[in-house]
């Protein structure tokens, strides 16, 4: 046994963090201020997400935890190393045996269940933040439910570079109210947000948690005649040849040598096993 | 143009800094296509009265009625702050003194024009382009600037940004602090003609706040003239500025340099 209250955190602050949880829930994609606390890592690390995971495991509860869909980063097994000693909790690189999914920037390939939370990362919560730099003045925004100011963010992508080239954190509405960062995710995942899993968003150093339920409808923003698209690099993967998942570029020689591969390892190599199992 | 109400009512419109006057009982109407100008030296109340009618500072007594579209004639103090900024980017339009104030710095000409359409609801982004286009050559920016950011612009470009910005959404009232303020006098000269023109063709109703005689002499139809927060004298532009009657009036129009 070791000598930490069960996934760290003392049960008052993760009563707290329950209590900001729900609320999310309750209205999806309102950010809901809580008190972060500090974290033995360091901001942008995901405290915000290891506080949300905190408050939602279980002991019962199967962990994963990726980094850009990678199970094997840094981050992704520094925060499952920190649960398992803080917590004792099951860990896995499955995505289907995990019941709790941290991730930072990613939504895995493989669909998510109605028996899984998927928990988020989120360096800043406010989509309005790069336009508006008050805080005050965005949260009456959001009240009024002002949001042309998020269309110009979008319109002075297509004057500069011809289409919408935000390719990541790309704004979303959620269920027709409000405007939400959904983290970092590449906009590939955008349309993954309307799932079965709850899915639950947590920015330590900006101090706010927000939530989507299970089947939130989910729209990014954009113009009728510059519509929304997921795109993602035109290749296939180099390791398991796989044509719908999304891929990371990877320099792999000083003359120029690129290739493509799977941003999820865990549906890379299930995806492997496959092909090596009809050989 | 005939209207049998006025597009403005203030009643009594008072507001205090603690125990000092910002203005005291201000009254006046405002007819659909009418300008008014407010003059007065530093510190005589006028941007304080400005900002209370824009509802950008909040009123100790009175009301300011305005003839909206749906409802008729309603106190703009009494709204929800909802309905009121709704109103102000519809119906209304503030332009600033320094055009930073009211410009999107670090957004292209175009996306500047075109943020009001965008909050009301447009979403083409081919129809926010053309009418960015068509209200940047109104008030004279070569369409080849619409991508620029407003700090490649001069100081004169900035201030007609500015007022495209504003007039895009067409709205029937615009309030105007200084519009004149801080550009040379050529610049100035054209400014004023092209606001002149623009108040013409679009048929608004404007408040111009200013302390420059020459800009109400050319754009008021009438005229207030403030002191100490007080309005000490009002009636139509020439005859203020040609009669003045108020001792304070006479001096403020003997003080303009002749050239």
């Amino acid at each position: 046994m070791n000598e930490y209250n069960f996934a760290y955190l003392d049960e008052q602050t993760k009563r707290m963090i329950r209590r900001a949880i729900l609320k999310g829930l309750a209205i999806p994609g309102y950010q809901v201020p809580f008190a972060s606390r500090e974290m033995p890592m360091p901001y942008g690390w995901g405290t915000g997400g290891v506080q949300v995971s905190a408050a939602t495991l279980t002991p019962k509860d199967t962990l994963k935890v990726i980094d850009q869909g990678a199970d094997d980063t840094t981050n992704a097994i520094s925060i499952r190393k920190f649960f398992q000693k803080t917590a004792n909790v099951e860990v896995t690189e499955v995505t289907k045996d995990a019941t709790v999914i941290q991730t930072r920037h990613r939504i895995p390939e493989t669909d998510l269940s109605d028996e899984q939370i998927l928990v988020y990362q989120v360096p800043i919560p406010e989509p309005l933040r790069f336009l508006e730099p008050s805080e005050p003045e965005t949260r009456k925004m959001h009240a009024l439910e002002e949001y042309g100011l998020m269309h110009v963010k979008l319109y002075e992508d297509i004057s500069k570079h011809g289409a919408i080239a935000t390719s990541y954190a790309y704004p979303v509405k959620v269920e027709g109210r409000y405007v939400m960062d959904p983290s970092p995710i590449p906009k590939f995942d955008n349309p993954k947000m309307e799932m079965s899993a709850i899915q639950l968003f947590g920015a330590g150093r900006e101090q706010r948690i927000y939530a989507l339920p299970p089947y939130t409808k989910v729209v990014s923003l954009d113009f009728e005649d510059y519509p929304f698209e997921a795109s993602k690099a035109e290749h296939s993967c180099e390791l398991c040849g796989s044509h719908n998942s999304y891929l990371d570029e990877v320099i792999v020689d000083d003359t120029g040598g690129r290739i493509f591969v799977c941003s999820d390892t865990d549906y890379c190599s299930s995806q492997q096993k496959i092909i090596k199992e009809a050989v | 143009m005939m209207s049998d109400r006025p597009l403005l009512d203030v009643r009594s419109v008072t507001k205090m800094y603690g125990c000092r006057i910002g203005c005291s009982s201000v009254s006046f109407d405002l007819w659909p296509g009418e300008v008014m100008g407010i003059v007065g030296e530093s510190g005589s109340g006028k941007s304080t009265l400005l900002n209370c009618l824009a509802g950008h500072i909040e009123v100790d007594q009175g009301q300011v009625l305005f003839d909206t579209r749906s409802e008729g004639m309603k106190d703009t103090l009494l709204m929800s702050e909802p309905e009121r900024r709704m109103l102000s980017r519809t119906d209304w339009a503030f332009v600033h003194q320094h055009a930073r104030d009211g410009l999107r710095m670090s957004v292209s000409a175009g996306g500047n024009v075109g943020e009001r359409l965008m909050a009301v609801g447009a979403r083409h982004y081919g129809n926010i382009r053309d009418e960015a286009i068509d209200w940047l050559g109104r008030v004279e920016i070569h369409h080849s600037r619409i991508d620029d950011r407003p700090t490649a612009f001069s100081g004169g470009m900035q201030q007609r940004l500015q007022i495209a910005r504003n007039l895009v959404t067409g709205p029937r009232l615009v309030f105007m602090d200084e519009p004149t303020g801080g550009l040379d006098v050529s610049v100035q000269a054209r400014l004023l003609d092209l606001l002149r023109s623009l108040v013409r063709e679009m048929g608004l109703s404007a408040i111009i706040v200013t302390h420059d005689l020459a800009v109400v002499r050319l754009l008021a139809d009438r005229l207030m003239v403030m002191k100490d927060g007080y309005v000490v004298e009002s009636g139509l532009t020439d005859q203020v500025l040609d009669d003045p009657q108020h001792a304070y009036t006479q001096l403020l129009v003997s003080s303009v340099l002749q050239v």
